[in-house]
């Protein structure tokens, strides 16, 4: 695990591999020898198949193309949804881009429900697009609306680690009572659980681990002494 | 920057289903306030409190001027809150929103108008013509750092506690003559505080209006009303604040100026420990 500051220059193996995959933080410069410099601080991680990319621990989001993200409907046109995903500017979603929807059969969203949704487009200079589809076989598989349940905001970084199939934090509150999440890529976690008690036990425990203050294994034993 | 997008409909009904319960969403009671965290900085007159992850910090500076015309006796005393988009991305520096006006004039009113600052100590030389009249011109600046919901109850306290942390240079006036002593060669000296006026905030959430203490961002923004209640610790209300909202029968007003004196209290507890821990640690001369 190494660290790297912006402008910092990345090493590459020689000759330059043919492959090269450049992840969130990085940047390659169109000047002689095409060096690929950091332009954001953080860990740098890097893959035997050449591929490199820059965690920060950042609470901004800035969209990237097919990152799962939960976003707030601000405002409803004839053709597409704008829908708010915590960058700095609006994502739009176009009503035909969900599972099995026609011009006839579209999807009734009001302003302020939530989506699950994929950035589909994350271009330097255009507003991002959602999709609501997988990207291969065009059904839902969990995109779409998320009825009740309760939003918890956290950084980026928290949102990697519940991702991650090997973080403790998600299978053992699991342990303790039934529910449901959906993480986004953008700092949004949304949750659902039976009862109000349950939810807003999910939502402390996920706020502590956002916490920089308090460690691992005070949230696990928080986890285990919690009262649902 | 734009307006801040509302809350989803999900957290609306969220809070206002919990809220029925008795239970908020960071699963504090509806009357149990956050924790209010106090740290003095190393110079007096510096101060950072923080609510929850709601961040304050005050700094007080005092300089000699010449005072109001019409008030030739009186020292002076300067608010300075200008939020700035360190707190949040929906403010913006230069154009004030509407929460900066209000926070803004409840602090004025706090702590200025209900005179809990002696400004006529604050005068050093007086005399019939204004020129010749010197004062202490107080300057308290409020930095919002971070905003987690009720800001002013955090800025009142951060305001209050600096003022009873910071000492102005002790003075000599010999005839007309003034003397300013830097703090190396005589110790410097308290404000002289009337009393200590405090601020509770409180939101009326859900279908029944049910009165939380100290709401969260969240809670501030869902909340059918919101009310703040300026008093001290001898239970003399300064500034009841209720603009707009949601109407109140008196009972309940009444209800929540007792939480409120609980709360000043308790706060006037943590900021008089916190002093006195921090004076502990000070060595500051007395000849």
């Amino acid at each position: 695990m190494s660290y790297v500051l912006p402008g910092d220059v990345l090493t590459l193996p020689t000759p330059p591999p043919k492959s090269l995959k450049l992840g969130p933080g990085l940047l390659m410069l169109h000047t002689p020898g095409n060096p690929v410099i950091a332009h954001r601080p953080g860990v740098l991680h890097s893959t035997q198949k050449q591929q490199h990319w820059v965690e920060t621990e950042s609470r901004r989001y800035i969209p990237a193309s097919q990152e799962s993200v939960i976003g707030v409907i601000t405002y409803r046109a004839a053709e597409a949804y704008r829908v708010d995903i915590g960058g700095a500017h609006q994502a739009s979603l176009d009503v035909l881009a969900f599972e099995s929807a026609t011009k006839r059969n579209r999807p009734m969203l009001k302003v302020g429900n939530l989506v699950y949704a994929r950035v589909s487009l994350a271009n330097r200079d255009m507003d991002p697009e959602l999709e609501c589809f997988d990207a291969t076989t065009r059904k839902a598989d969990g995109f779409g609306e998320l009825k009740d349940g309760f939003i918890v905001e956290c950084s980026l970084g928290t949102c990697r680690k519940l991702l991650d199939s090997k973080h403790f934090l998600l299978p053992s509150l699991a342990q303790k009572f039934p529910f449901e999440v959906a993480v986004g890529m953008n700092g949004r976690v949304w949750l659902r659980a039976g009862s109000v008690k349950a939810t807003v036990a999910i939502s402390r425990a996920i706020e502590m681990l956002d916490d920089r203050q308090t460690s691992d294994e005070e949230v696990a034993a928080f986890v285990q002494h919690m009262d649902v | 920057m734009p307006r801040e997008v509302e809350p989803s409909i999900n957290q609306r009904e969220f809070i206002s289903s919990a809220i029925q319960e008795g239970i908020r969403a960071d699963g504090r009671a509806p009357l149990q306030a956050r924790q209010m965290v106090i740290r003095f900085g190393n110079e007096l007159g510096w101060v950072e409190c923080s609510l929850g992850k709601t961040r304050v910090i005050a700094q007080v500076c005092a300089t000699v001027t010449r005072p109001f015309l019409e008030r030739p006796f009186e020292g002076i005393i300067v608010i300075n809150s200008e939020f700035s988009p360190m707190a949040s991305s929906a403010y913006e520096t230069g154009r004030p929103s509407e929460e900066e006006v209000t926070i803004s004039r409840m602090l004025e009113k706090t702590i200025r108008r209900s005179e809990a600052l002696d400004r006529e100590a604050l005068c050093i030389l007086a005399g019939q013509k204004v020129s010749i009249v010197w004062v202490w011109t107080l300057r308290v600046t409020l930095h919002f750092l971070s905003d987690e919901g009720n800001l002013l109850d955090c800025a009142c306290v951060a305001a209050m506690a600096v003022l009873r942390h910071f000492r102005k240079p002790d003075i000599e006036v010999v005839g007309d003559e003034v003397t300013v002593f830097p703090p190396e060669e005589r110790a410097p000296v308290p404000l002289a505080l009337h009393h200590q006026p405090m601020c509770v905030s409180f939101a009326f959430l859900g279908p029944k209006n049910a009165l939380v203490v100290d709401p969260t961002h969240l809670e501030e923004q869902l909340a059918n009303g919101t009310m703040s209640i300026s008093l001290n610790a001898q239970r003399e209300i300064c500034v009841l604040q209720k603009a707009g909202g949601v109407a109140l029968p008196a009972d309940e007003v009444m209800r929540a100026v007792n939480v409120a004196v609980l709360r000043v209290r308790e706060l006037n507890d943590i900021v008089t420990k916190a002093l006195e821990k921090d004076s502990k640690t000070r060595v500051i001369e007395v000849r």
